[in-house]
Formats: structure tokens, sequence, C-alpha cells
């Protein structure tokens, strides 16, 4: 029940903060958009053809009036209508937030895959060469560029050897989908496996040393058990927080990635638009972004709660 | 006689430990960080010391050849010498993240002081700004800043100094809120001392050090973010050299010339690297000190 009212609260504190992100992003865009009907019609267009368009878009009306519509129509599931290719950006997001949720995924897989056993490989082997290499490696990946290194993949496996595309996007089945995104998922993870690996090292080091580890040694429990239960268990913690919040930032980054790869997610959307002055699509998608890592965090803080009973519901 | 009198003299000021140099200095990493960022920093001082060339100087008889010994980079598709440009781009990829750290590392710093010590309306509106901030992922918020903005270095500037303050506001604000109510600090009120002395003699020092620490693993992040807007195209605009304009341009030939692309992201991972082991220095040595 104290979870209960724990997660409606978090929910409802989500609200206002959206709220005050739409305010901001709507007027921002209005200031500095330029005339969208100059944008769509072209500079020739005669001020009569503007004139309408104004009038057909409601852009004539006062600002707080076009932000009251603005969100009613978000409300009802409508984003408005792309202002470059006359197409509802409903429409638009959704034909492209498949892609950015696959690289996500894949991406996220990736980095436990790899991060997971050299992390505690690390920290078992604390100070050994195998933990100053693998170190030596987080140091590595957080400092390139993932533009950099997703060029330099895309150069070797794609121009070069040609085992996989080099950028662009072929939906036609799962297999296909899979080889569009390798590359791309493996730049985009490359700082997530950096800091998973430091951490869960960090944290295998710090738990061997705790006082219930030796209890558990000198109780006879097996050595095996010692390393599942009591060591990787208690470490897992933090990594699953560190990779949720991560993931939220890594939408961020997709932007990026998608558009090293000419993917069509939303990132590669979103810089599209900018270059195009799309404004309605621009603001439909940070608004998108910033609901996406505040349900993130929210998933975040409940997943947490269950993981560490210790964690306090009263803020 | 005097060689005698020297060696001893040196013997005797390598036993004293007040100008002994300090473990942490003879560390071969902070050995290693402290070369690479030296040398990054000479390069963007006096990049005339490093290449003769002119980074804007276009040559079409000379477009997109390999690394030579005349052109060790090689050159673009204008015939211009990547190796100029790499050396050139140094100051502006230095400056991004050296600058784009400092500036938001002062105005956070006062504003977490203030916020933590006051508290009030003016730490509400701060913190809910910061709420509402926190809620874009970093990348895209100085996106849509540079949107906002339109291209240019300067604006790529701002956007960072818009965006970086929180994350050192959020630090010092809660080492202040642990802090103000410690006895040095009561003692501090009741001698009478003014607030301006109480923040800056008495709760600065002490609340400063995770900024430093998160500061100087700031650097890195910064500078590959600034890089990013001109891959992406809406920092440093063309034919200004700076690392991640270089690699956008090199983009359209990376089948047949690798070398446009594969050095300025070279540059820039090694200057990484470099400022990633001095802020592990800097946190160890931070930590000892603390302890």
């Amino acid at each position: 029940m104290e979870r209960l009212n724990y997660c409606v609260r978090r929910v409802l504190q989500i609200i206002p903060v959206l709220f005050v992100i739409s305010v901001v992003i709507f007027f921002l865009m209005r200031f500095i958009g330029g005339d969208p009907a100059v944008m769509v019609l072209g500079d020739k267009a005669t001020s009569e053809a503007i004139a309408a368009f104004h009038q057909r878009a409601g852009l004539d009306d006062p600002l707080p009036i076009q932000y009251v519509r603005y969100m009613r129509d978000i409300l009802h599931g409508d984003l408005g209508t792309s202002l470059s290719v006359r197409r509802p950006v409903a429409e638009l997001v959704a034909a492209r937030f498949p892609v950015t949720v696959k690289l996500t995924v894949l991406s996220a897989f990736l980095s436990i895959l790899i991060s997971l056993p050299l992390g505690y490989l690390a920290g078992k082997y604390k100070d050994r060469p195998a933990d100053q290499g693998i170190r030596a490696l987080a140091l590595v990946f957080i400092a390139m560029p993932s533009f950099w290194v997703g060029l330099l993949l895309m150069m070797l496996f794609g121009v070069r050897l040609g085992w996989l595309p080099a950028g662009g996007w072929d939906s036609t089945n799962f297999w296909t989908q899979c080889k569009s995104l390798l590359l791309p998922a493996l730049t985009h993870s490359l700082s997530l496996i950096a800091l998973l690996m430091r951490d869960l090292r960090n944290s295998v080091v710090d738990i061997s040393r705790m006082d219930y580890v030796d209890f558990a040694r000198s109780k006879g429990i097996p050595e095996s058990e010692v390393k599942g239960r009591h060591i990787f268990r208690n470490a897992l913690i933090s990594y699953v927080t560190l990779l949720s919040i991560r993931i939220a930032y890594m939408l961020g980054g997709s932007v990026i990635t998608e558009s090293v790869f000419a993917l069509p997610g939303i990132g590669k959307l979103m810089i599209d638009s900018i270059f195009g002055r799309d404004y309605a699509v621009v603001q439909s998608l940070v608004l998108i972004f910033a609901a996406m890592v505040m349900v993130i965090n929210l998933l975040t803080d409940i997943l947490y709660s269950f993981l560490d009973p210790r964690v306090s519901y009263h803020e | 006689m005097s060689n005698v009198n020297l060696k001893a003299h040196m013997e005797r000021r390598a036993k004293d430990p007040s100008v002994r140099i300090p473990d942490w200095a003879r560390r071969p990493t902070f050995i290693v960080a402290s070369v690479i960022v030296a040398v990054f920093f000479l390069i963007s001082l006096f990049p005339g010391l490093f290449a003769h060339g002119d980074p804007l100087e276009i040559n079409v008889a000379q477009a997109l050849q390999g690394p030579s010994r005349v052109h060790f980079f090689g050159t673009d598709d204008y015939g211009r010498d990547i190796y100029t440009r790499v050396i050139y781009g140094a100051r502006i990829d230095l400056e991004m993240g050296v600058l784009g750290v400092i500036v938001p590392f002062a105005i956070g710093t006062v504003l977490g002081l203030l916020a933590g010590y006051y508290g009030g309306l003016l730490d509400n509106v701060v913190m809910r700004i910061i709420d509402v901030l926190m809620a874009f992922p970093f990348t895209i918020l100085v996106i849509v800043i540079m949107a906002i903005l339109g291209p240019g270095i300067q604006n790529v500037f701002i956007a960072l100094w818009l965006v970086g303050w929180m994350s050192y506001t959020r630090l010092v604000r809660g080492e202040v809120l642990r802090l103000k109510d410690v006895e040095f600090i009561q003692a501090a009120r009741v001698e009478g001392f003014t607030d301006r002395r109480i923040l800056l003699r008495h709760l600065l020092p002490n609340v400063i050090s995770s900024s430093i620490v998160y500061g100087a693993s700031d650097i890195v992040m910064t500078m590959l973010t600034g890089a990013s807007m001109s891959f992406l195209g809406l920092g440093v605009q063309i034919p200004s050299p700076e690392w991640g304009a270089i690699l956008n341009e090199g983009r359209a030939f990376i089948s047949y010339a690798w070398w446009i692309t594969f050095f300025p992201g070279l540059f820039l991972a090694i200057c990484g690297v470099g400022f990633s082991l001095l802020g592990d220095c800097l946190t160890d040595i931070l930590r000892r000190k603390g302890r």
C-alpha cells in the first residue's frame, strides 16, 4: 500500500514538470522559428498567400490562445502537422519511434553483455593485470567520440570487409534489422559499457570487503555461493540503477548515432527538422524526449524500491 | 669541496618533506596525463610551432592524397593539409572543453552556495529550474538551444554554459546543506562574521572538492559534446578547422579517404584520455587530502 502511494505520488509529480516544459518549448519555438509560412511557401510567395497560410494555421491568434489550442490537441493525441512535409507529426514520429527503441534496446543489451563479465572480473582480480587492462579499456571508451567510432566501424566492417551494411535501414525482416543495427548499437553503447564496467568493478571491490561477506565465508558457505549470492547480487543494485539512468541519456545520444548511420529514428528526425526549420516537429520531439526521460526515471525509482528494501517512500 | 657540499645539500633537500616531490606526482599515470595535456595546450597556444602551412589553403591539384612525407595526415577534397587543419583545430576544441567547464563551474558554484545557504525563494526557484532542465537528455538540451540560437561557435559556448551549471549547483548546494549547521559555521556566525565572509572563507573551501572532481571529468564530456555539435553541422562552420567539423567534412569520403576522418578523431580521443587520466589523479589526491 505504501509502495502504491509512492508510485502514484511520483506519477503525479511528472505532470507539472511536463506542463512547464511544454510552455517553455512552445514560446521559445515561436520566438525564434522565423515565419513558417515563408518556409513552407518559399521566399517568392505573395503576401496574400502568406496571410492565407497564417489564417489557416491559426498563426494570427494571440500566443496564449495558440498554446491552449496546442495543448488541447496534444491531450487528444494530435501533435500538430509538420510544416515541411504536411503530414501529422504523430504519424512521422510513430513511423520512426520503433527504430530508436530497437537501437536503444540492442545497445542496452550489448552493454550488459560486455560490461557484466568484464566489470565483475576486474573487481574480482583487483589490481591484477586483468583489472588494469579493463580499467584502461574503460578510460579509452569514455574518451573516444562516438561519431568517430561509428565512422571507423563503418569503414572497417561496412566498406572494407563488407560484412555489415555501412549505414541505412533495412526493415525487411528481423535479421536484416539486426544487421542494420549492430554497428550503430555497438557505437551507441561504448560509453555505457565503460561506465557500467567501472561501476560494477568498484561495487564488487567494496562489497568484498564487507563484514557480512567474511561472516558468510566463516560460516562455511561454499565460495561459489558467497560470490554469487552475497557479492554479485548486491553489486547489481547500483549497476541496475546506473543502467536505467544512462538509458535515458542514451536517448539523447541517438541523435548523433542515428545521423552517423543514417538510421530513420526520432533522433535523425530531430536533426532533419532543425535544419528544415520545422518547429512543429522539433517541439513535439523535445516534449517526447522529456516525457521518455521522466518515465524512465520513474520506472527506475520504482524498480529500485523493489531491489533494495531499505529504500524509503517518504521524501 | 663545493661539489660535496652541493651533494649533501641535495640529499638533505630530498629528505626534507616540505620540498620533496609528492608521491602522486611520481605516478606514471600522472606523468603521462600531464604530458598529454601539456602538449595539447602547447599546440593550441602556438600552432605555428607544429605546422607551417595555412589550414585554409586550398590546392585542388593535391586533393584527396593519402598520408605522405609532405602531407603527414593526407589532404581533403580541396587539397587542404589535414595535419595543419588538425593542429590549428586544437585551439577551438580545447577552448570548448576548458571554457565550457570553467564558466558553468563558477556560475554553478555561486548559485549552489547562495541557494544552499539562504534557502527560501531563491533555493526553490533554482531547484525547480534544475528539475525542468534535468528532464531533458543532456545532448538534446544542447541541440535544442543550438536550434534556437542558430549555428556558430559562440552559440555552442552559450549552449554549453546554459546547460553545464546545473551539476555544480546541485553538488555545492548539497554540501552546503550538510555543513551549514556544523559547529564551525555556527561558531563563525556567533562571532558575528558577515555572510560574505562565512560563504567565501568558511564554506567555499569545504564544499568545492566534489565539484573539482566532477569538473575534471566534465572537461572530456564537454569537449566531446562541443565537437559533436560541429559534427552535426550546428557548431563551428566551414571552413574553420575544428576536429568535429573536419570529421563531418570527411564523412562523404570514408570509402576511399579514411585519413580525413581518422586523424581528427584520434586527436580528440588522445586529448580526452589525457584529461580523463588527469581527472582520476586529481580525484585520488583530493580523496587522500580529505582523509
